[in-house]
């Protein structure tokens, strides 16, 4: 019986092995890669919205405060997108016949919401809470960027479980003097740890019991 | 040999039935403040009050302190104590609500006036001086001409504290330097503020 294999299929074996390892190792890389890709993350993708809502104009430009509008952010889980009606404080003069803002005055005369496309959102299994994390010295900016920047809104953070736990694991990162939170140019100091753990104990930040599972899937 | 395998992919396939679809948990039967609801007919989730019913904690009994009136009478005094801390809480919530027009000093010159929007009148005016505290908190729960309300954004005992704040711009806007404590009196002579 002749032979079925030849000497050189011992190389071929192990140039194939070699293959199947390598196909796996970049398939994974790039389903990585996919995964945490804007496309899937939407992270840093401007949402468009029925009216072209400028955060980099009204609140950089003209100095407008966050709570002006998200008026419920330090007292309420929701930070609350402003009705109609707040807009129309300033648009009932300003720029009143300003083609881009049509749906705002429909809205008003027709008292049907503008309903704006979600940016941020977790899903509905997770509980999240702004005024505790407000109330505890964490900044608009540690979770949602530049928004100062934002012609467009965007996402700046995944919102992903790992993300959350990445802070709650060890707030001391990331928490800021209360006066701070609404400060959009705040950096943090080169010893925040340090710092970060003071605010810490100052604020009695409940530790223990930031990671567990009931926290945020209750 | 043949049917094990058959038993085999049967319960596999069978297995895969188990496994839920990932919709359900994520999007829940049940609405978040805000979201849109296919249910109401309005589309809303959020609901309006019930008609002639109270929320809790709404009663809203003390007249004076939720419409700064006696009978039809503005009320010509804050209602509440006037603390160090009601001042504080009254500058910032002034800061965030009536600065971009009134300006931080009060004189109306704000960001948004300086955009086009009518320029509302100083605070430093007579008129305006002398009028009873009552008319700020009327003013704020109400609106004034072209200036919106701002009840729905601004809680009762936030528009005394804010009227208490404005009551403190307009005392120390004409302050003259006698009135000024001593031990404060240096920083303002060394021409630092
Ligand atoms: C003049 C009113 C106004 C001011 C001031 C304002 N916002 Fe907004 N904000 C809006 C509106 C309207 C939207 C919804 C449209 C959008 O997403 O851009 C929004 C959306 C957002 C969102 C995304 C919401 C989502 O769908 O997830 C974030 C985050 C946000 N604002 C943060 C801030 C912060 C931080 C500040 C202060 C620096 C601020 N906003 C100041 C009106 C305002
Ligand atoms: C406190 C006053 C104020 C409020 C509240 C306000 N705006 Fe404006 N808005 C302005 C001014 C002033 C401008 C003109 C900006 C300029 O001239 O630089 C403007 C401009 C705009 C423009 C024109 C495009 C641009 O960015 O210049 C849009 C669109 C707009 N606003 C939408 C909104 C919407 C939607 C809301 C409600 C969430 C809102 N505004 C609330 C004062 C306001
Ligand atoms: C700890 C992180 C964190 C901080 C700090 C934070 N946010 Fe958020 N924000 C979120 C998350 C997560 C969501 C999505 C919530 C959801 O889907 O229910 C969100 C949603 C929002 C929304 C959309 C509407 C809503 O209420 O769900 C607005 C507006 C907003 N945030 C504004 C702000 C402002 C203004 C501040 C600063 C005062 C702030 N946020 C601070 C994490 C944060
Ligand atoms: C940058 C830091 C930071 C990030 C990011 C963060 N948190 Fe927190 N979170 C805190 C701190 C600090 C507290 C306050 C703990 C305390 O003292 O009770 C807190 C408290 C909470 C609480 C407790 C509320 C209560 O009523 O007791 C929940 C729920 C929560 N976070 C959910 C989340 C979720 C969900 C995310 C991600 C979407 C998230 N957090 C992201 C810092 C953070
Ligand atoms: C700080 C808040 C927080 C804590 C604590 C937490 N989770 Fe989560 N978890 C989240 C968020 C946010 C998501 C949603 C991520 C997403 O957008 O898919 C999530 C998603 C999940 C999912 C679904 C994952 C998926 O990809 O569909 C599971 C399962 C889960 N968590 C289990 C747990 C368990 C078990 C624990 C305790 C060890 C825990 N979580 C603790 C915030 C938290
Ligand atoms: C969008 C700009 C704007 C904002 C914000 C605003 N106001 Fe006004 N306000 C005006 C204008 C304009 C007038 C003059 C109205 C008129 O005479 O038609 C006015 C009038 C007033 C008056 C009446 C003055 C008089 O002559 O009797 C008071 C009091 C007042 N505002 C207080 C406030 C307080 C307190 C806030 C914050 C909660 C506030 N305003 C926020 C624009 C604004």
């Amino acid at each position: 019986m002749p032979q079925i294999f030849r000497r050189r299929s011992n190389s071929v074996a192990r140039a194939s092995i070699l293959g199947v390892v390598l196909l796996l190792g970049v398939g994974g890389w790039t389903l990585d890669a996919i995964w945490w890709s804007p496309h899937v993350t939407r992270v840093n993708v401007p949402i468009e919205q029925p009216v072209p809502f400028s955060h980099e104009h009204h609140y950089t430009g003209l100095g407008i405060d966050c709570r002006y509008c998200h008026t419920s952010v330090e007292k309420s889980s929701t930070a609350g997108i402003p009705p109609t009606y707040t807009c129309m404080t300033c648009h009932s003069q300003l720029y009143t016949d300003a083609p881009l803002l049509e749906p705002v005055r429909r809205s008003l005369i027709t008292d049907t919401p503008l309903r704006w496309n979600k940016v941020n959102s977790v899903p509905d299994f997770v509980y999240f809470n702004h005024s505790i994390h407000v109330n505890k010295g964490i900044g608009c900016s540690t979770c949602h960027g530049p928004v100062n920047k934002m012609p467009l809104t965007w996402k700046a953070n995944t919102l992903y479980m790992k993300w959350c736990l990445e802070c709650h694991r060890n707030p001391a990162q990331f928490i800021r003097p209360r006066e701070e939170v609404f400060n959009m140019g705040w950096l943090p100091p080169a010893d925040q740890l340090a710092k970060g753990g003071e605010l810490v104990e100052q604020y009695h930040v409940n530790t223990r019991q930031l990671t567990d599972c009931s926290m945020c899937h209750r | 040999m043949k049917q094990s395998f058959r038993l085999t992919l049967g319960c596999g396939l069978a297995l895969l039935l188990t496994s839920g679809c990932r919709r359900e948990m994520y999007e829940q039967p049940k609405d978040k403040p805000q979201s849109a609801s296919d249910f109401f007919p309005d589309g809303a989730g959020s609901r309006p009050l019930v008609s002639n019913t109270i929320a809790r904690g709404h009663l809203n009994q003390d007249e004076q302190f939720y419409t700064g009136k006696k009978g039809t009478n503005l009320i010509e005094n804050i209602p509440i104590p006037v603390t160090r801390q009601l001042l504080e809480r009254g500058r910032e919530r002034y800061d965030i609500f009536c600065s971009v027009c009134h300006a931080r000093t009060g004189d109306g010159n704000g960001m948004i006036p300086q955009r086009g929007f009518p320029q509302p009148n100083t605070f430093h005016r007579d008129s305006l001086r002398q009028a009873p505290a009552g008319h700020f908190y009327d003013v704020i729960t109400h609106g004034h001409g072209v200036m919106y309300s701002y009840a729905q954004r601004v809680e009762p005992e936030d528009r005394w504290a804010i009227t208490a704040y404005i009551r403190a711009l307009q005392l120390s806007h004409d302050a003259t330097l006698a009135e000024v404590p001593p031990s404060e009196r240096a920083r303002l002579e060394g021409g630092r503020p």
